[in-house]
């Protein structure tokens, strides 16, 4: 069976983000750039399919700049056997990264598309579900457990009351939630040898694909600044400014 | 304009992220409508047409939407979607909306706009990115706007003094190739941790979930809800759906006390528009300090039952 499995190059978890002064966005020059966290899990869970010999071939796909490249790479590391970058420069929102990634589906006949479910920057939570709904295919989001056999995916899904368990038959397109593994770090000999797996290097315009953004970004600005810092002794003075001077409690 | 809701419900009520949203459609301007789709749903239906300031209630019905999916929730909508022609489809950013929504939105070959925090235009809105450390304001020139809408930033529609006209839809042929096989339902007497208006919530520092009997006894006295940081979940003290920041529940309760938790980005996200933030944590240099309106440095073992005691 072969596992497509996409990955976003965003910026590292730890930075804490500074908006331009001009509103333009938010400043990503030498800041520490990595794979989406939720992406290093869908990869950990291809790799795992792999190790398992339920999965034959793990192809990893990224689309965005040359700079990608490394992305791709650490996919490799990890596991993935062969590379495909979609390379375009300008704004991709999450519609014409769907459409990109199911031109690719329509190429490489994956049985199963797996990626995380939203990327920390744009916190957008789509594109799994678009790729999912252009293909037809059915969809497994916010999995937390993902079991393969007899041409179905088992999935549980952390869902805001609890756990949901779906069946869904492949092929599918599932989305990874935290828990659903904790990734291995890649080692080095695997760094040296992804060097040599296949990177192969596609455009838009090749898929056939228009990506051109239909939201205009006007501005980007801080939030309202909290002010924070304020300290009490005890108890007793907690509950009592809890009391009279925040007034949240009767 | 015309707006169409995705209603969130059990068949039995309407979630109250569903008020919220209307909240939010209500803001864009024009005719509201409701999509309620289930099974033997008539009272959830019913109270989507109390709602004040809904125009109409749209209900299908069939067997295989009692526990719906979203490729089934998908295909109904835009089917109605299709036959009615709206001008923006609205969903809260519940695990619901954001597992329908795009489906709906890539189908109609539109962007959508996740987790709006504010309108400033039938076309342009606010929403936040970077786990809530920056917020943009978009401009959509699609012809039917898909948003998902945060609830803390929107106040919930009264459920009462509407009267809605209540119109069936036929349910979409069903799609066999997703379907729910179980679910395991956190049941709680306690208010719902995105609605309270307190939530005790505790980290890693609580070091067990036997542990969280202390913050029980707290809440119990408050009323309160129980949240926690995903480090906690992930150590298995409490289930997922405790939890609290970027990728959990977004929270923004009138008080958060935040216990045994250093306050990470990623937590900080989904509660630092609360009110009043309180922390208790023994680390006088975590991060939560900086952020919390009284912070508390000491042992939580000994301050939980002491500020039980006090209460």
């Amino acid at each position: 069976m072969k596992v497509l499995t996409c990955v976003k190059r965003v910026v590292d978890f730890n930075v804490k983000v500074r908006v331009k002064p001009d509103a333009s966005g938010v400043e990503t020059t030498n800041v520490k750039m990595s794979m989406n966290p939720f992406d290093e899990i869908a990869v950990e869970e291809a790799v795992r399919l792999k190790e398992k010999g339920v999965a034959s071939e793990i192809v990893a796909v990224s689309c965005g700049p040359v700079a990608c490249q490394e992305t791709l790479r650490t996919a490799l590391a990890l596991g993935a056997d062969r590379a495909v970058l979609v390379q375009a420069d300008a704004d991709l929102q999450p519609l014409a990264v769907a459409k990109l990634l199911a031109a690719l589906v329509r190429k490489e006949a994956p049985q199963l598309v797996i990626l995380g479910k939203q990327a920390i920057d744009d916190d957008a939570n789509q594109t799994g579900q678009m790729i999912a709904a252009l293909l037809d295919w059915p969809q497994a989001t916010f999995a937390s457990k993902l079991d393969i056999a007899d041409g179905k995916a088992t999935v549980k899904r952390e869902v805001d009351g609890g756990l949901e368990t779906v069946e869904v038959t492949l092929p599918a397109v599932v989305t990874t939630d935290l828990r659903l593994n904790e990734p291995r770090y890649a080692t080095l000999p695997n760094i040296m040898k992804a060097k040599k797996k296949p990177l192969e290097t596609l455009t838009p315009e090749g898929l056939g694909i228009d990506v051109a953004p239909r939201l205009k970004m006007l501005k980007v600005v801080e939030p309202a600044k909290r002010k924070g810092g304020g300290r009490v002794a005890d108890v007793k003075e907690l509950v009592a400014k809890l009391r009279t001077e925040a007034k949240v409690l009767p | 304009m015309s707006v169409l809701v995705l209603a969130e419900h059990d068949n039995a009520s309407l979630k109250s992220a569903t008020l919220h949203a209307v909240t939010a459609a209500q803001a864009l301007g024009g005719d509201v409508e409701l999509l309620v789709l289930g099974h033997a749903a008539q009272p959830a239906v019913n109270a989507a047409a109390a709602i004040l300031g809904v125009a109409k209630v749209l209900a299908g019905d069939a067997p295989y939407l009692a526990q719906a999916t979203a490729e089934n929730v998908a295909a109904t909508a835009l089917q109605v979607i299709g036959a009615r022609g709206y001008t923006h489809v609205v969903a809260p950013a519940t695990s619901f909306g954001k597992n329908v929504a795009p489906r709906i939105a890539a189908k109609l070959d539109v962007a959508q706009i996740s987790d709006i925090t504010g309108i400033e235009a039938p076309d342009t809105f606010v929403r936040p990115i970077y786990a809530g450390n920056a917020f943009a304001t978009v401009r959509s020139a699609d012809p039917v706007k898909v948003i998902t809408v945060r609830a803390t930033a929107f106040d919930a529609a009264p459920t009462s003094g509407g009267s809605a006209a209540i119109e069936t839809v036929a349910a979409a042929p069903e799609i066999t190739a997703a379907r729910v096989v179980g679910q395991e339902l956190t049941r709680s007497e306690r208010p719902e941790l995105t609605s309270a208006r307190i939530v005790v919530s505790g980290g890693r520092g609580m070091g067990s979930g036997e542990n969280f009997k202390l913050l029980e006894a707290l809440a119990d006295k408050l009323n309160a809800a129980i949240g926690a940081s995903r480090a906690a979940v992930d150590a298995g003290y409490v289930p997922n759906d405790y939890q609290v920041g970027q990728t959990g529940k977004i929270v923004a309760p009138d008080l958060y006390v935040a216990v045994g938790i250093s306050g990470a980005i990623q937590h900080l996200a989904g509660m630092k528009d609360s009110k009043v933030i309180v922390a208790i944590n023994k680390d006088a240099e975590a991060p939560i300090f900086q952020i919390a309106d009284y912070g508390l440095v000491g042992d939580l073992f000994q301050i939980l039952p002491e500020l039980t005691a006090e209460l």
